[in-house]
């Protein structure tokens, strides 16, 4: 199979940018996305033009740093999938593929499909932990935690702070990203302490950062990769509320 | 090259804390004075930078990620292993210890393995302690399963993601100093050489991978906790971006080389597809604990899995070592896999693979069950292969997985050169020629969290506090501007062929001959080919772009440059060692298709020596001396 791609370049953060429009050479339907990229860089870079610069490490849908949008989507057409989970087979011989970076305010580009996600770090040094020390805490097992609570953790713990959420948002809010955290932390014992703090602190940061609020149009978790649950944002909510209320 | 392992006196079960006891400490106000770099923030680099700078020095650190969370750590999936027993199952430290040293096929230091075991009970409740969300019970208590290697289960989990919620653990501790102002944490930078100063290690070069921009750090210590670099290989289960280049360059640098050609193979991969493919995935062992490896019992049956009754079936690992079963340590089932494969009894389009078949758990727990245990694994085996594991075997074929191998270090985790110390996978330490599943990640854990923060001091003690120099003396520059020369140079080739190019080419070399069976001709072989492909990359490398600016092409140009060089050792270092043991394979040395060990000879590491560019390294070693275990062999049968 073959496709054409119409593809975001930009050489730099405060260069303009626009799509430039490339044909793939014969793809095996097999590969996977990201692999389609790696051969038409491959022959970029043959051709001694600029090989298309796009962020990707594990290629199996865990460390989130992957992220393009394709075809308008972030992550592509895939459901609870990131980019580098997409393969060729999802696409029509012969299709035209869109490629962006993830766009959002708080993600400037740095070069052409290369976002700056620094903002999520920024939020997560303000409350996203436990405020424990390395030392001797108590034996795992005096603290037992119900299965359920331990598994509606897990749920939002998975989070792989990719940004897609944000991406698919029009208002570029952060809130998918900042209830999973706040969730897996609040549903489990050890988060109790610092619960409203937590919470107070990460929605403050989140807003400084300039994400956008959330309207409840649930475009992030269409498009989340580990299909963290909306749920979560009312979780969030409530939390915040109780959090003012006590006057954090 | 001196190796001093600095290993405690006394019985075994009291060096460590009887080291802890009589270890120098820094006193509480100057902690702050000494200044620490940590490279690396996966489990064991973020782990060691929160807990240093909890404990008061001014700790640097640093990752070539654009955050710290993305270290490779975060793909581990399986478990990590403590000796809490927790299933009254019969575990303890010393089963603990004992099963790693017996896994490591007798090649790794006694007395670092026991302290990892000891530590390894804390390890989880820290993780605990932190909100780590581990699988549990119906009670609330913490769930446990099986891994290879062992008869009891003591392996902690988080579904398939244990390793994403360890490093988010980590992570978390990391972001709460970074918070405080406690860490000045650099992400999106690259260490790129190491600055030895009057024989210490006292700082870096980096460079700015955003901007290009070179930059000079010092410190009174650097801790690197970089990584394996099992990407030498090209296709392997790594993280694209994983690199040997902080450790070889620290190696260039004086740093000691130890064992650099004991790799894992792990039996459980996807096989390979194409020519194309950028990566292997890891199937995780733990799907060994209800799947059965199987293949047909007779050569070139092509039917399809379902169709071949049972009694026309090999289920070999059963057959062949019927005391651990589908449960062999990684080494002995990878080979066994490489056998039938030999044998045209392989399965798949290419003959590379074998089935790992659910039907039998599947009918004895129920879908559900199996769903609820791997549904994610099989999710992703559906993802790439487009195929249904709960109706059709998957098939899986041995990938690289893991480096044992690794930059020497002494009890205290110092390398050669004094003031360097390393962590995590980057050293060579506590897995001797093989490493038993669930046991990195509790490495990495222990060196950060418990080991690092206690011996550290030992070094500091010995220096002036607030005595670290700004990093302009002439050695930092002249660092810097090899640093820059270099860059220069791989830009300056412009030939015709593309880093891919040289990295598949490099990587085909490897498998071939320091892969999962190695021989003499074959590795004097790679010895003459690996040396001609670099000098081609020298001069027929083409690296687009500048370096002032994002250029991930050069990044890649540097990495694949370190590998070329790296992976030459590994073919001597694997000529060199006239044994088989662990994932050392040599088919010179075998007994029935087992490793025959010789003690009387082999019973050390090997640690190389640097002797510049183009030069034969020079081999030492450190001799492992067994005083509380008997050396035995390795029976799974
Ligand atoms: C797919 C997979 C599954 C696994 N599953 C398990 C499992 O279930 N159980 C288990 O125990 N082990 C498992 N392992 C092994 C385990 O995950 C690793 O050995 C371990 O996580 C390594 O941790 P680390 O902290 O040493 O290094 P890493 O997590 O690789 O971190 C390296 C860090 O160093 C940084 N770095 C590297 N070079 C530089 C440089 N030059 N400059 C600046 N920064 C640099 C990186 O940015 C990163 O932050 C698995 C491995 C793989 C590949
Ligand atoms: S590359 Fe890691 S999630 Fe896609």
């Amino acid at each position: 199979m073959k496709v054409r791609l119409k593809v975001w370049r930009q050489p730099g953060p405060n260069a303009a940018g626009g799509f430039e429009t490339y044909d793939t050479p014969e793809l095996n339907p097999n590969m996977s996305f990201l692999e389609m990229l790696d051969v038409v860089n491959d022959e970029l870079t043959r051709r001694g033009n600029a090989p298309i610069a796009f962020a990707h490490d594990c290629r199996e849908g865990i460390c989130g740093t992957c992220g393009l949008t394709v075809n308008g989507r972030p992550h592509g057409p895939g459901q609870g999938t990131a980019t580098c989970q997409l393969y060729m087979r999802n696409f029509e011989d012969g299709a035209t593929i869109t490629i962006e970076p993830f766009r959002a305010r708080p993600f400037p580009v740095l070069q052409d499909l290369i976002v700056d996600r620094a903002a999520f770090d920024r939020i997560m040094q303000k409350g996203g932990f436990v405020s424990v020390r390395t030392g001797a805490p108590q034996d795992a097992n005096a603290l037992p935690v119900a299965k359920p609570a331990a598994e509606l953790a897990m749920d939002a713990a998975q989070c792989i702070g990719c940004g897609a959420c944000v991406a698919a948002c029009k208002n570029a809010s952060a809130m998918l990203f900042v209830s999973a955290k706040v969730s897996h932390l609040g549903l489990l014992p050890q988060g109790q302490p610092e619960r409203y703090r937590r919470v107070a602190a990460m929605v403050r940061a989140m807003d400084g950062e300039g994400f956008g609020n959330c309207t409840v149009t649930g475009s992030c978790e269409a498009v989340c990769p580990k299909n963290i649950n909306l749920a979560f944002i009312a979780r969030l909510n409530r939390d915040y509320a109780v959090a003012l209320l006590k006057g954090e | 090259m001196k190796l001093d392992a600095k290993i405690p006196s006394g019985p075994l079960e009291q060096k460590w804390t009887r080291h802890i006891a009589e270890s120098r400490l820094v006193a509480p106000n100057n902690k702050r004075k000494y200044r620490v770099l940590v490279v690396g923030t996966g489990l064991a680099g973020a782990s060691a930078a929160a807990s240093l700078s909890e404990l008061g020095y001014q700790v640097t650190a640093l990752c070539f990620h654009d955050t710290a969370r993305r270290a490779h750590s975060i793909a581990a999936q399986g478990g990590i292993n403590a000796a809490k027993n927790y299933q009254n199952d019969g575990d303890s430290v010393w089963r603990l210890f004992y099963d790693t040293i017996k896994g490591g096929d007798f090649r790794a230091r006694e007395a670092n393995v026991h302290r990892l075991a000891e530590v390894s009970t804390r390890i989880i409740d820290q993780c605990v302690a932190q909100g780590v969300p581990f699988a549990r019970e119906y009670g609330g208590l913490l769930a446990n399963r099986s891994f290879g290697g062992a008869q009891v289960s003591r392996t902690f989990y988080a579904r398939g993601q244990t390793g994403q919620q360890l490093l988010l653990g980590a992570y978390s501790a990391l972001m709460k100093q970074v918070g405080a102002g406690a860490v000045r944490l650099l992400a999106n930078t690259e260490m790129l050489d190491l600055v030895v100063v009057d024989g210490r290690a006292q700082g870096i070069v980096t460079r700015d991978l955003n901007t290009g921009k070179i930059e000079r750090l010092a410190a009174d210590a650097v801790v690197l906790a970089t990584g394996g670099y099992g990407n030498v290989f090209n296709l392997s289960t790594y993280a694209r971006g994983s690199n040997a280049t902080a450790i070889w360059r620290a190696h260039r640098r004086g740093a000691g080389f130890a064992n650099p050609c004991f790799t894992q193979i792990h039996p459980t991969c996807i096989p390979v597809s194409g020519d194309y493919q950028s990566k292997l995935t890891l199937m995780s062992e733990s799907l060994r604990n209800d799947g059965r490896c199987w293949v047909p019992a007779r050569a070139g049956d092509k039917r399809r899995p379902r169709e071949i009754p049972e009694a026309e079936r090999d289920y070999y690992l059963e057959r062949m070592y019927p005391a651990f079963g589908n449960l062999a340590p990684r080494d002995i089932a990878s080979r066994a896999a490489k056998r039938v494969c030999d044998e045209g009894r392989g399965v798949g389009e290419s003959g590379l693979g074998v089935y790992l078949d659910f039907s039998d758990s599947i009918n004895r727990l129920g879908l559900d069950a199996i769903k609820e245990r791997y549904g994610n694994l099989f999710d992703i085996y559906h993802e790439i292969t487009a195929e249904n594991a709960y109706e059709t075997p998957m098939r899986i074929f041995p990938a690289v997985h893991y480096t044992m191998g690794g930059l020497w270090v002494d009890y205290n985790l110092m390398a050669t050169i004094p003031g360097l110390f390393v962590l995590g996978e980057a050293n060579f330490s506590d897995h001797g020629a093989n490493r038993l599943g669930a046991s990195a990640l509790m490495q990495g854990l222990a060196d950060g969290y418990f080991v690092l923060p206690n011996t550290i001091g030992n070094y500091l003690a010995t220096l002036k506090p607030g005595a670290c120099p700004a990093p302009d003396g002439p050695e930092f520059l002249a660092v810097e501007a090899g640093v820059t020369a270099k860059l220069k140079r791989l830009l300056e080739v412009k030939g015709q062929r593309t880093i891919t190019d040289f990295h598949k080419r490099l990587g085909r070399v490897l498998w071939e001959h320091c892969g999962m069976a190695r021989n003499r001709r074959g590795l004097e072989e790679a010895i003459k080919l690996i040396p001609a492909l670099r000098q081609e990359f020298w001069e027929d490398v083409r690296v687009p772009g500048d370096a002032g600016n994002l250029n991930q092409s050069l990044e890649r140009a540097g990495r694949v440059a370190d590998f070329l060089e790296l992976a030459e050792l590994m073919c001597r270092d694997a000529l060199a060692r006239e044994e088989s043991c662990g994932c050392h394979f040599r088919e010179e040395y075998e007994e029935e298709g087992e490793c025959k060990r010789r003690d009387a000879e082999f019973a050390h590491a090997a640690v190389w020596e640097w002797q510049g560019e183009e030069q034969a390294p020079t081999r030492h070693t450190e001799p492992l001396a067994y005083e509380s275990v008997k050396m035995t062999t390795r029976s799974y049968k």
